[in-house]
């Protein structure tokens, strides 16, 4: 069953581990004191989705699109405007600090610069037993090493490793050492942050593989935010993308990539340069900049670099509706014949 | 294709070739001792053309690209060695590497520019983008102020940011990503240069900026007939604009082909591995294994290995073959070298 | 199939330790000031420890016969007071008071500063805007006078005399922390540690504190140098330690009136001063060096 996004009867069932609902994060900016106007950077507004358990949902944006937003309010690290947050059935939306540190075990996050994410003046071993220590999981200081060498083992490090300072470490490495640190109570959620935008190439393939086997080996469910389509189109099994704090499309993989119903989906995905020099592509290219978030165009915020834009795209935001099953999109406009990824 | 760079190749026929490195060096001096950063590059751009530079970090790509113009770190921290000849206006080639600073300064800008990764911090943040742009043209061209500011505007036009004489006032932090990278190329552009240098241009860019770049490099080249050196470790970059691709490892070149037969007949393991690696929009949603990878780590400039730089992480190694010795860069097909010993027997191998 | 492949040895990525290691140890062995600095201090507390158990004379005995006597006359290596009795004993004896004070006073400053700048600087906004402001304010007292108006006004005993030296310089090393913990609260091993739901306590002390070690290493040797010379005014203007007590600062007092008669008992114990408060200075300027990575030109 398809979590709804939207319109219609929202359905909530034993399968939906995390979900979103009307999700806000407003931003107030104060203009001067006298003034009566409150501006706000509306990061993320109106957003629902759910994550089903054991699958890998994909967030896609560009800057400005609020995806990094959504990771965070998942996690509760920024508290919402608006919306409703639950996690496993629970409304975790305006949980106190202590309440959420049950929760916080079963949700993990792996971040995005593999040099930052790690504290540099503590040990592996330390770095990774943190949420053992945090939630009391570990019964001995044995049973701590065990565990702290299974985690290590899992991502594929050595046991050896977990003396050592993460800058004796390349980004590749420290990117797995965070995994582990995120594995190894064992959580039902993963969300992953731009979890490989930061690595080489070559090194960027062997952590996604890592957390491909992850996945099936642990029966993990990842809330993946990423901008690379094609590491996206990889590893998920659903995507969603958003475009200015607001989702326009969500579907599987495949019907994305294969039949997109969004204009920006489409323009996002004949963007995506592919490395065969002997397609021939004739790509779609969006007029102008991504608009502010401080002042997003009316409507359809998409509308002023969207070449099927018409009229009563200004006039309401158009809701998520659904076009088949588990694809909805965020258009008023039905008719369009928008062209695949490839 | 034309002559190969290497040892025994006679001089450079016809002038269209712009730009003749012969075995550059770039050495830098760390407390922990002297690390090569660039060893034995040799590689020509002809008018007009597109060479891509492809590597990831520690290849030496960035350092050859601020070898070529000058811009490393001066004597005590950094040695350089080898040729970099460009054909200045006058016809004539010049040594960039021993020229005198006043000629370098001539040339740079105005025969040859380049443009950088963050165009926030390559613009001065208390000048204006117009300041920015007519200092250029003042300097090179000698032209007066009010026709300095009218090409400026003008340029800022070419490269597709409207309001454009508008925008001469505004200070960098007033103009997005896209349009500040824009405003980069146009101020180095400005002088018409023969040969742009860009140094990952586009990473730091979103998606649908990146090709709105890529498209006005394209045109521009069209335009006026300039060459790009184009650094990137983006494949698929590479695969739309270049014309020729060298890859980088570890400070050398390990391969260097046209497009097309470095995508579809790469024979250097690295290369084949990272077209294997690499995650491609159009295989999305099928392919569901897990990518070929490379396993390891990629080299720093510390701690490269004695013989090929690459056999660490090679699945096609061979004991006694491979890390005895740095393999030579030979031409495995007119126009195509690879520096690997064992690449005709690993074609070979694949065939059967 | 192995999982992303972790063939290659560990040995390709490895840098020597940073922080107390490596790189930042050859770089204070750079430091020629520096080592100079520490070696005195280092021979400064052995000798005030050791020393006045093996002289032939304590700092008490007075010895009538050879009052005034110069350095190097009369068996008495540095002379003797007005009193007869042996300098170089009272010198050292004064040392240990003095270094005593002057370590005191830096640990407990450090202990108050490091927990205003530690609360203030991980909370930040209002509690921190409020700490801080009050900080400012405390700061705004000359403290010279502070130091000299309460002691005048208390009976100055040791114990007090360290707690308001500590009270008059706390505020720097609030001042310090606070700014480090305001910065690496944003980093993102930071907000990983309040992802996997880490109390502030344990964020406060067990991930952000030790990152800011370097900064408060090289206060509290500043610090030691500041509160030694505190110590000297105070006692100087005779608010301070109280004779018998020896001190530098009272002997420093003492050797007033003598100053043309005997000015040995004026240079020694005011070179002892700056000796000791020089060597500090260059022991902080060094732990600076070396702890600061960007000293290194890449």
């Amino acid at each position: 069953m398809t979590p709804d996004a939207g319109q219609g009867a929202p359905d909530r069932d034993a399968d939906t581990l995390l979900e979103v609902r009307d999700l806000r994060k407003w931003y107030p900016i104060k203009r001067s004191w006298l003034s009566r106007e409150r501006e706000s950077v509306k990061a993320v507004d109106g957003v629902s989705f759910g994550v089903r358990r054991g699958e890998v949902l994909s967030i896609v944006g560009e800057s400005g699109s609020g995806k990094t937003t959504i990771g965070r309010l998942a996690m509760r690290l920024i508290e919402p405007t608006d919306g409703t947050i639950r996690f496993d059935g629970h409304d975790i939306t305006h949980l106190s600090r202590r309440q959420m540190r049950p929760i916080r075990r079963r949700m993990q996050l792996v971040f995005q610069d593999p040099y930052a994410s790690l504290n540099p003046r503590k040990p592996v071993s330390s770095i990774v037993a943190a949420p053992l220590d945090i939630h009391g999981l570990a019964s001995s200081a044995q049973d701590r090493r065990e565990k702290v060498a299974e985690a290590l083992g899992l991502v594929g490090l050595s046991p050896d490793h977990a003396g050592r300072y993460p800058h004796e470490f390349s980004g590749g490495q420290r990117q797995r050492i965070g995994i582990a640190r995120a594995l190894i109570s064992r959580p039902d959620l993963l969300v992953a942050d731009e979890p490989v935008s930061a690595l080489d190439v070559s090194v960027q393939a062997q952590v996604v593989n890592l957390m491909l086997e992850l996945k099936e080996r642990l029966g993990l469910t990842i809330l993946l935010i990423a901008h690379d389509l094609a590491v996206v189109g990889h590893i998920s099994d659903r995507i969603a993308v958003m475009y200015l704090g607001r989702l326009v499309e969500i579907a599987p993989v495949r019907a994305l990539f294969e039949s997109p119903r969004h204009p920006y989906t489409e323009a996002l995905l004949s963007a995506v340069p592919i490395p065969d020099p002997t397609l021939d592509r004739r790509r779609i290219l969006l007029k102008g900049d991504i608009p502010s978030p401080l002042n997003p165009p009316s409507g359809c915020s998409f509308r002023t670099r969207c070449p099927y834009a018409v009229t009563a795209c200004g006039e309401t935001a158009p809701p998520l509706a659904e076009v088949s099953p588990g694809h909805f999109k965020a258009c008023i406009r039905d008719d369009l014949a928008l062209r695949a990824a490839f | 294709m034309g002559p190969l760079p290497g040892p025994e190749r006679a001089e450079p026929s016809g002038d269209d070739i712009l730009l003749d490195v012969r075995h550059l060096e770039v050495a830098f001096r760390l407390p922990a001792g002297r690390a090569f950063a660039v060893r034995d590059v040799s590689f020509t751009v002809r008018r007009g053309e597109t060479v891509a530079l492809v590597g990831e970090s520690g290849s030496g790509k960035s350092v050859t690209s601020l070898a070529i113009l000058g811009l490393t770190p001066p004597k005590p921290f950094c040695d350089m060695s080898g040729q970099v000849l460009l054909r200045a206006r006058d016809g004539g080639m010049r040594d960039l590497l021993t020229v005198p600073d006043r000629e370098m300064r001539q040339l740079r800008g105005a025969v040859a520019s380049m443009i950088f990764q963050e165009p926030m911090t390559s613009f001065n943040p208390v000048l204006t983008i117009g300041d920015q742009i007519a200092e250029t043209l003042l300097f090179h061209l000698k032209l007066s102020k009010h026709a300095a500011f009218d090409r400026s505007a003008e340029l800022l036009d070419l490269v597709g940011i409207p309001d454009a004489r508008k925008r001469l006032a505004n200070f960098p932090h007033q103009l997005s990503g896209g349009m500040r990278q824009r405003a980069m190329i146009a101020m180095a552009l400005a002088c018409e240069p023969d040969l742009l240098i860009a140094d990952e241009p586009t990473t730091a860019l979103d998606v649908t900026i990146q090709a709105q770049i890529i498209e006005l490099l394209q045109r521009l080249q069209q335009r006026s007939g300039m060459a790009i050196i184009f650094i990137t470790h983006n494949l698929g970059v590479v695969a739309e604009i270049a014309d020729r691709v060298m890859v980088m490892y570890g400070g050398r070149i390990v391969e260097q082909a046209d497009v097309v037969p470095m995508f579809k007949n790469p024979l250097m393991p690295y290369t084949k591995g990272l077209l294997q690696s690499v995650p491609r929009l159009d295989l999305a949603g099928r392919r569901r294994g897990p990518l070929a990878a490379i396993p390891g780590n990629v080299p720093t400039i510390l701690n490269s290995p004695p013989g090929c730089g690459f056999e660490p992480r090679c699945g096609f190694a061979r004991l006694g073959e491979c890390e005895v010795a740095v393999p030579v860069l030979e031409e495995a097909m007119p126009g195509h070298a690879v520096r690997c010993v064992r690449w005709s027997q690993i074609a070979r191998e694949a065939a059967s | 199939m192995s999982v992303g492949g972790m063939s290659a040895p560990l040995s390709d990525a490895a840098t020597p330790r940073r922080g107390f290691g490596g790189p930042a140890l050859r770089r204070f062995y750079r430091h020629h000031l520096a080592l100079i600095g520490g070696t005195i201090i280092l021979l400064m507390v052995l000798a005030c420890a050791i020393v006045p158990g093996v002289l032939p004379y304590t700092d008490t005995f007075i010895d009538i016969r050879h009052r005034f006597a110069p350095p190097f006359t009369g068996g008495h290596l540095l002379g003797t007071d007005q009193l007869g009795r042996d300098m170089l004993a009272r010198l050292l004896m004064a040392g240990r008071i003095s270094l005593a004070v002057g370590f005191l006073a830096m640990a407990l400053s450090m202990v108050i500063g490091i927990v205003v700048g530690l609360v203030a600087g991980y909370y930040g906004g209002v509690i921190g805007a409020l700490f801080m402001r009050f900080v400012d304010a405390v700061l705004c007292f000359p403290t010279i006078f502070l130091l000299l108006a309460v002691s005048a006004l208390i009976r100055p005993d040791v114990t007090f005399i360290i707690l308001l030296i500590a009270c008059t310089a706390w505020m720097e090393v609030a001042r310090i922390v606070e700014a480090q913990i305001r910065a690496l609260r944003e980093r993102d091993f930071a907000v990983a540690a309040e992802a996997l739901g880490a109390s502030d306590m344990r964020i406060m002390l067990r991930e952000l504190l030790p990152n800011a070690v370097a900064p408060i290493v090289v206060s509290a040797t500043l610090n030691v140098a500041h509160a030694i010379l505190a110590e000297a005014y105070i006692s100087f203007l005779g608010y301070g330690i109280q004779p018998p007590t020896p001190s530098w600062g009272n002997m420093l007092d003492n050797a007033q009136s003598y100053l043309s008669s005997a000015p040995w008992l004026a240079i020694l114990p005011g070179g002892m001063i700056a000796l000791a408060v020089t060597s500090f200075n260059f022991l902080g300027d060094g732990f600076r060096d070396a702890l600061d990575p960007r000293t290194d030109i890449k």
